[in-house]
Formats: structure tokens, C-alpha cells, sequence
């Protein structure tokens, strides 16, 4: 499996996905193909090795959920994008795929407030669970106060 | 050719209200009820002092007090962050803090004296308020660095506690990132310095006065 290969495939099994660059591979899929496509990743493209999974705020155009996973095997790396839409903040859990993504989504849920559907266990992973909003949104403020240290 | 417009300037940042500042002043050192004393003690000493002459017996004994207090500093094993390496490194044998009297001890019953050495984030200021009430009293406090001192370089940030004055009450304020164990030593004499005002009735002495 090489990257043109992986990528005639994509272009074969889905139509509405846009590839972005070569090296690493970089598609962006319709959210409502997010788990499907990972599926596909990991089973077809051989990539089965989950490397992170993390969120962008595009302010005005909303969300968007990166994850990056590799075939360690053939050298193949595959950054897969999602955007989520203007104020939405609902997304698939890849953890029926990927048992590695249980505490990355935990994370991306605590610091932008995604939720994710399906996943098993989806609280607050680094903050105190007392904590009020999602700090690496973009609508946070930095002088939110925390009482009573602040 | 194409000319190059001119290079956009990052606006300076205004500080029109100095809302910071305001909540320092209001945060700063509250600790109203002061050290705690056992009542016997007090009323003792009071039955002393009032009788005639009595004063120079308790000036003594306070004298005397504030100078075994000074000479056995005993500082809790707390590090948080990268000044915690410098702290130890003070510790060691190169800057020696035993020849001071300070022995490092690794329980807040024995300790007498809190070296806060580096960031406090907010989910850990609990677990350092916890420790600092641990602390049998008459306890000070040391902080060390500008994350300490004030959130330092991680101020902005949203999980940090800006300065740990905001949690506990600090005697004296070290600075530099991180500061060297020179520094630290500085801040330690000056807190046996402070120590030996200490007064009785629970009252801190009067911060050093600035000396440049």
C-alpha cells in the first residue's frame, strides 16, 4: 500500500472527501462519514496505528476534528479532518475503531467541549470537574475568573 | 517589482484600568486571624508582662524565642516545577541551608516555613492550602519565582493561580525564572530577618524596607 494507492482508494470508496496534500495524507471527509471513513483507514489502508486526535475552532465556520493514523508498516500517514458545521458541537466517536482514541476524545470534549456520540466514559480528563466552559475555545475569555483563586 | 507595503504593527497593549492590580491589593496577604497561640500561653505572658517590670522578662523571652524560631527554620519538601530543582540545589551541599538551621523535612507537621517553588495551577492550589493548614503555627511562607509570585509567564493562561498570595499569605517574595540559589538564600535571610520581629501577639513584622 503506498500513498497513490491509499488515495485512488479514497477517491474510489468516498466521493465526497478532499484530499489536501500528499505527506502526510490529508483528507478532509463529511462529518457523517467520520466513523466510516476511520473504519475504512484502519481495515483497507492498513493504518492501524492511532497517533493523536485533537480539534481546531474556526471561530465562524465552527469546528474541526483532526486525528492522525498511521501505517506503520508501509510508511503511510493519513491526517483525517472533519468540519462539524457553524455551532455545532457533535461528532462520532472513533472508539468503537480505535480503543486509543477513548482519552483523546475525553480531552477534546474537556478543552473544546466536543461531544462525541458512542463514546463510553465522556467526562472531563484534565481539568477538575468542577471546572465551568472549555478553555481552548475561542469564545474564552482569558481573564475568566475561577473563584475563589482568582 | 512588487513594493512591499508597510509591515503591520501588533498593537501595544493599553493597561487602561489596572483591574490587576486592584485584586492583588484586595487578595494581598489576608490572613485575619493571624497566627494561632495557645490561650494558656497568652494569658500567662500577659500576667507577666503587666506586672511591674515584667516587660523586660518578656522582651527576653520573646528575644530569645524569635532566635530559636530563626535558628530552626524548618522548610516543608514542596516542589512544584523547575524552581523545585534550583530549591534543591540550594538545599544541597554546594549552598548548604543546614549551616542555617533549615533542614528540609518532608512532613508539614514538623515545618515551619512553605518554599512554593514554581507554577501553582488551579487544580492544585487546593492540595497547597491543604498543606499549608497542615503546618503547625507560627508557619511561613516563600515565593519563589515570577509563576509564584504573580502566574510569571503562564499568566494568560487559563489555568493558573495568578501569584500564590491568592491562596496563601507569603512573607517573602523571590524573584527570577528561576531564581538562582543565590536568590533563594537572599530570601531565606531575609525571612530570618523578618523572623526576628516576629512578635508575640501575632502580628507580622513590617516588610523590609526597600533598599536599592
Amino acid at each position: 500500500m503506498t500513498s497513490d494507492e491509499a488515495l485512488t482508494l479514497i477517491g474510489e470508496r468516498f466521493a465526497g472527501a478532499r484530499v489536501d496534500g500528499r505527506a502526510p495524507l490529508v483528507v478532509t471527509v463529511p462529518v457523517d462519514a467520520w466513523l466510516r471513513f476511520a473504519q475504512f483507514a484502519k481495515d483497507t489502508l492498513g493504518c492501524r496505528y492511532f497517533a493523536f486526535l485533537t480539534a481546531v475552532d474556526w471561530k465562524e465556520e465552527g469546528l474541526e476534528v483532526v486525528a492522525k493514523v498511521d501505517n506503520l508498516d508501509d510508511r503511510v500517514s493519513l491526517l483525517m479532518k472533519t468540519r462539524l458545521g457553524p455551532g455545532v458541537s457533535i461528532c462520532a466517536s472513533l472508539t468503537p475503531v480505535y480503543r486509543g482514541a477513548n482519552w483523546m476524545e475525553r480531552e477534546c470534549y474537556d478543552m473544546f467541549g466536543i461531544r462525541f456520540e458512542g463514546h463510553p466514559d465522556l467526562r472531563r480528563i484534565l481539568l477538575a470537574d468542577d471546572w465551568e466552559g472549555h478553555p481552548l475555545l475561542k469564545s474564552y475569555a482569558v481573564d475568566t475568573p475561577h473563584p475563589p483563586y482568582r | 517589482m512588487a513594493v512591499k507595503g508597510p509591515i503591520p504593527q501588533i498593537p501595544v497593549p493599553v493597561w487602561r484600568n489596572f483591574k490587576d492590580l486592584q485584586e492583588w491589593e484586595a487578595l494581598h496577604q489576608t490572613r485575619p486571624e493571624g497566627d494561632k497561640h495557645s490561650a494558656l500561653f497568652e494569658s500567662l505572658t500577659d500576667g507577666i508582662h503587666s506586672f511591674p517590670g515584667g516587660f523586660a522578662v518578656t522582651t527576653v523571652a520573646d528575644n530569645f524565642l524569635n532566635w530559636a524560631r530563626k535558628s530552626s527554620v524548618w522548610p516543608v519538601t514542596f516542589g512544584l516545577a523547575c524552581c523545585a530543582i534550583e530549591m534543591m540545589a540550594t538545599f544541597a551541599s554546594r549552598f548548604d541551608v543546614e549551616r542555617l538551621g533549615m533542614v528540609p523535612w518532608a512532613s508539614p507537621r514538623h515545618a515551619d516555613l512553605m518554599i512554593v517553588s514554581g507554577t501553582v495551577t488551579i487544580k492544585m492550589a487546593p492540595m497547597l492550602l491543604r498543606i499549608y493548614d497542615q503546618m503547625p503555627d507560627p508557619k511561613w511562607a516563600v515565593s519563589m519565582g515570577s509563576c509564584a509570585n504573580s502566574g510569571g509567564p503562564f499568566r494568560h493562561g487559563y489555568h493558573v493561580v495568578k501569584g500564590v498570595d491568592r491562596v496563601i499569605p507569603v512573607d517573602v517574595y523571590v524573584p527570577g525564572c528561576p531564581p538562582p540559589p543565590e536568590s533563594l538564600l537572599n530570601g531565606l535571610l531575609l525571612l530570618q530577618d523578618q523572623i526576628a520581629h516576629f512578635r508575640r501577639s501575632g502580628r507580622r513584622a513590617a516588610p523590609n524596607p526597600k533598599v536599592d
